[in-house]
């Protein structure tokens, strides 16, 4: 696990397995009154100080609520939104300093696939144009063995049918269109793939095939992923670490075992005790945290820890510091939490 | 789990209901859509009771007509291009499909109601929410405004919404999401229906406030001693609120029993795939059980059982006759060929049986 470490020296030899370093990634939006003469009267804190780190061939799975500022992190890291401050280094180059040739040849190394299957392939374009679009942005990487060629491998990769390649999006269902999306993010032989919400929109028979698929793709390629999800269960089966996000802030960073085992912040503990568990013999039984109220608006988050008016563990020093995301006694992973305890009872093992 | 029936009253509207038998009782439904490719049959041949405070879970993928279903006990089916090719509706022994209009509108949202999965796009964004609760009153009940809206902040506060008296007046888009569903629920509940039609309520919402909701549902149902259909593709859900459940697979009922039955012990290749397929998060196996395929396209059903090209066990046998829906043991029923092997855990694929 990362630790803070201040004697450390800014490049790190020992880690080439690191692949992207992410340090205190801040994106506010602002928010503008008036007809005329708009002025700014606040800002929502989509992103505020977000680190975290992944390795080679690894699985980070980011999970929280809708607007907790898990898209805007997305799209932060594939630069389709320029941050306020932080950094974010690429194999220990500044992605975020890169200007021209050498951002364009850095953003074949990260790709993205889309939530929704059905608004992110364009209607107008066969399947082959979809896939072979990445080669004509980025002619350099153009196959050896010719665009069609690698298109209908890539096809053939991802579960289609190689001989579909001038049928329409439209001709698909919704699994097999976020496989088309998949052969399109696999196209550049990408370090880095950002998930999000990849099978959320899926049916549940269709869902497994799309998990397994990337799994497959991850063995075979040894890609990193970024598993954005709001449904845990989806996330466990596929992230080796798991980062908890709330209001645009971490709650809680570490292996999977360390936050489903025994969870240590007290959001943590109320989103894994929520999700309902296909049992009907546990029924009564699970301890389950329900939650008051809903998140708080993130262009006026409380003071102090931004959880605090949900939480039932919430004192004065919540109020007033806000805590910050380091490894507190008791648990291994890092955790945003004054009372930072781990809560075995709605550890995911023990139901 | 299941509850006998109860000899109750009809609430309110009028017609000439019986006090004995099942609440709610669908026999062989069948509806249709006719498109430009051709008549896809959304629903062949349905078949379930509801009983009062009872909670029937209807699951399916999208495409195996569990929304046609609800829209079709509601009767707010769009027809044309839908189009009711046979069956019956009993609601307390009357059949709704042979009702006049009028009647039928008398009944809908006072006898039977429901509630939408977006709440967003279900409330009217021109309208105070309060305006739209209390029109229940002032329409069903011919109650003068402000008693209605007496009654509307009353129901707000019963559902959960805090500092009701202030917000009465606030419109849908100043409301969160958990928030809109509980005004949704208001309005659904608010003139004592006997049968509550609850579509995908929580899936367009966030875990934590998803609890919420469905124990603010289940509540009301006991309270109110409804009968609720809850329909959705929740696996998970399903286990937590339900008592029984009918699996719904190209517009048939593939399996339908008691909840703790089912999950034990499924009697239908299809919902020990579904169960198999699900990532649960109390296991952290690597790989998912994926049931391989696509469900069958409305419009071009598969000869024999709808479920069997993509069915590990599926024999010639299926390939070419449709299995009926019939008991394994009490209330428990399966649409497959071989659905005793199954209960018993003995079925065998082709190649197993080979080996």
């Amino acid at each position: 696990m990362s630790q803070p470490n201040d004697d450390a020296p800014t490049i790190r030899p020992a880690d080439t397995d690191l692949v992207l370093e992410v340090e205190d990634l801040v994106k506010h939006f602002p928010v503008r009154e008036g007809l005329i003469f708009k002025r700014q009267t606040g800002a929502v804190q989509a992103v505020d100080g977000v680190s975290f780190q992944l390795r080679r061939g690894e699985t980070l799975g980011i999970v929280g609520e809708s607007g907790c500022g898990k898209s805007t992190l997305a799209k932060l890291l594939m630069r389709l939104e320029e941050p306020d401050s932080g950094s974010v280094r690429f194999r220990g180059e500044d992605f975020l300093a890169m200007r021209g040739e050498a951002l364009r040849h850095m953003r074949r190394k990260i790709q993205i696939i889309f939530q929704d299957p059905y608004t992110s392939l364009n209607p107008r374009m066969s399947v082959g144009d979809i896939v072979a679009e990445p080669f004509k942005l980025h002619p350099e990487a153009k196959p050896a063995q010719g665009v069609r060629n690698r298109v209908k491998e890539l096809l053939d990769v991802v579960g289609l049918d190689p001989d579909h390649i001038n049928r329409y999006p439209h001709q698909f269902s919704g699994g097999q269109r976020q496989r088309i999306g998949i052969a399109r993010g696999l196209a550049l032989n990408p370090d880095v793939i950002i998930c999000d919400e990849p099978v959320s929109a899926l049916d549940v028979s269709v869902q497994a095939q799309v998990m397994n698929l990337l799994k497959d793709l991850q063995d075979e390629f040894g890609m990193s992923y970024i598993f954005i999800a709001h449904d845990l269960s989806v996330v466990r089966h596929i992230s080796d670490r798991l980062a908890v996000m709330y209001l645009g802030r971490l709650a809680e960073l570490g292996t999977d075992d360390e936050l489903y085992g025994a969870p240590a912040h007290p959001y943590t503990q109320a989103l894994l005790s929520a999700v309902p568990v296909p049992d009907p013999t546990l029924r009564g039984q699970r301890d389950e945290i329900v939650l008051k109220g809903d998140p708080p608006n993130p262009a006026n988050p409380p003071s102090g820890c931004r959880f605090r008016t949900r939480c039932w563990k919430a004192t004065d020093i919540c109020a007033t510091d806000e805590p910050e995301l380091i490894v507190r006694t008791g648990v291994t992973q890092q955790v945003a939490c004054h009372h930072a305890e781990p809560n075995k009872a709605v550890a995911a093992e023990d139901r | 789990m299941t509850t006998a029936p109860q000899p109750t009253t009809p609430a309110q509207g009028d017609g000439d209901f019986t006090s004995t038998g099942p609440l709610l009782e669908v026999k062989d439904l069948h509806v249709e859509f006719h498109t430009k490719q051709g008549v896809a049959q959304a629903i062949n041949g349905l078949n379930f009771t509801l009983e009062a405070g009872e909670t029937l879970a209807i699951l399916g993928e999208s495409g195996s007509g569990k929304s046609v279903t609800a829209q079709t006990i509601m009767g707010i089916l769009d027809m044309p291009p839908g189009h009711i090719a046979g069956g019956e509706i009993r609601y307390r022994g009357q059949d709704l499909l042979a009702m006049k209009p009028e009647q039928r509108r008398r009944l809908r949202g006072v006898n039977i109601s429901m509630i939408f999965q977006d709440a967003l796009s279900s409330l009217n964004p021109v309208l105070p929410v309060g305006w739209q609760i209390a029109e229940m009153f002032r329409v069903h009940q011919k109650m003068r405004r402000r008693p209605a809206r007496q009654r509307a902040i009353e129901l707000m506060k019963r559902v959960g919404i805090p500092a009701a008296e202030q917000r009465v007046g606030d419109y849908a888009h100043q409301f969160s999401g958990g928030m809109r569903q509980r005004i949704m629920i208001a309005m659904a509940i608010a003139l004592d229906p006997d049968v509550l039609i609850a579509d995908e309520p929580t899936t367009a919402l966030d875990v934590t406030v998803q609890a919420q909701v469905m124990r603010l549902l289940k509540e009301l149902q006991t309270e109110n001693n409804m009968g609720l259909i809850l329909i959705t593709h929740d696996l998970g859900v399903v286990a937590d609120v339900a008592d029984k459940i009918a699996v719904m697979y190209a517009g048939r009922v593939m399996e339908a029993a008691d909840v703790y039955e089912i999950y034990a012990r499924p009697g239908h290749p299809y919902t020990k795939g579904l169960l198999e397929s699900l990532p649960r998060i109390d296991a952290a196996g690597e790989r998912l059980n994926a049931i391989p395929g696509l469900p069958p396209s409305l419009t071009d059903m598969p000869s024999g059982c709808p479920f069997s090209p993509r069915c590990p066990y599926a024999t010639d046998l299926c390939r070419n006759e449709m299995p009926e829906l019939l008991p394994i043991v009490g209330e428990h029923t399966s649409a497959c060929h071989y659905r005793e092997e199954m209960h018993r855990g003995h079925l065998q694929t082709p190649e197993e049986a080979q080996a």
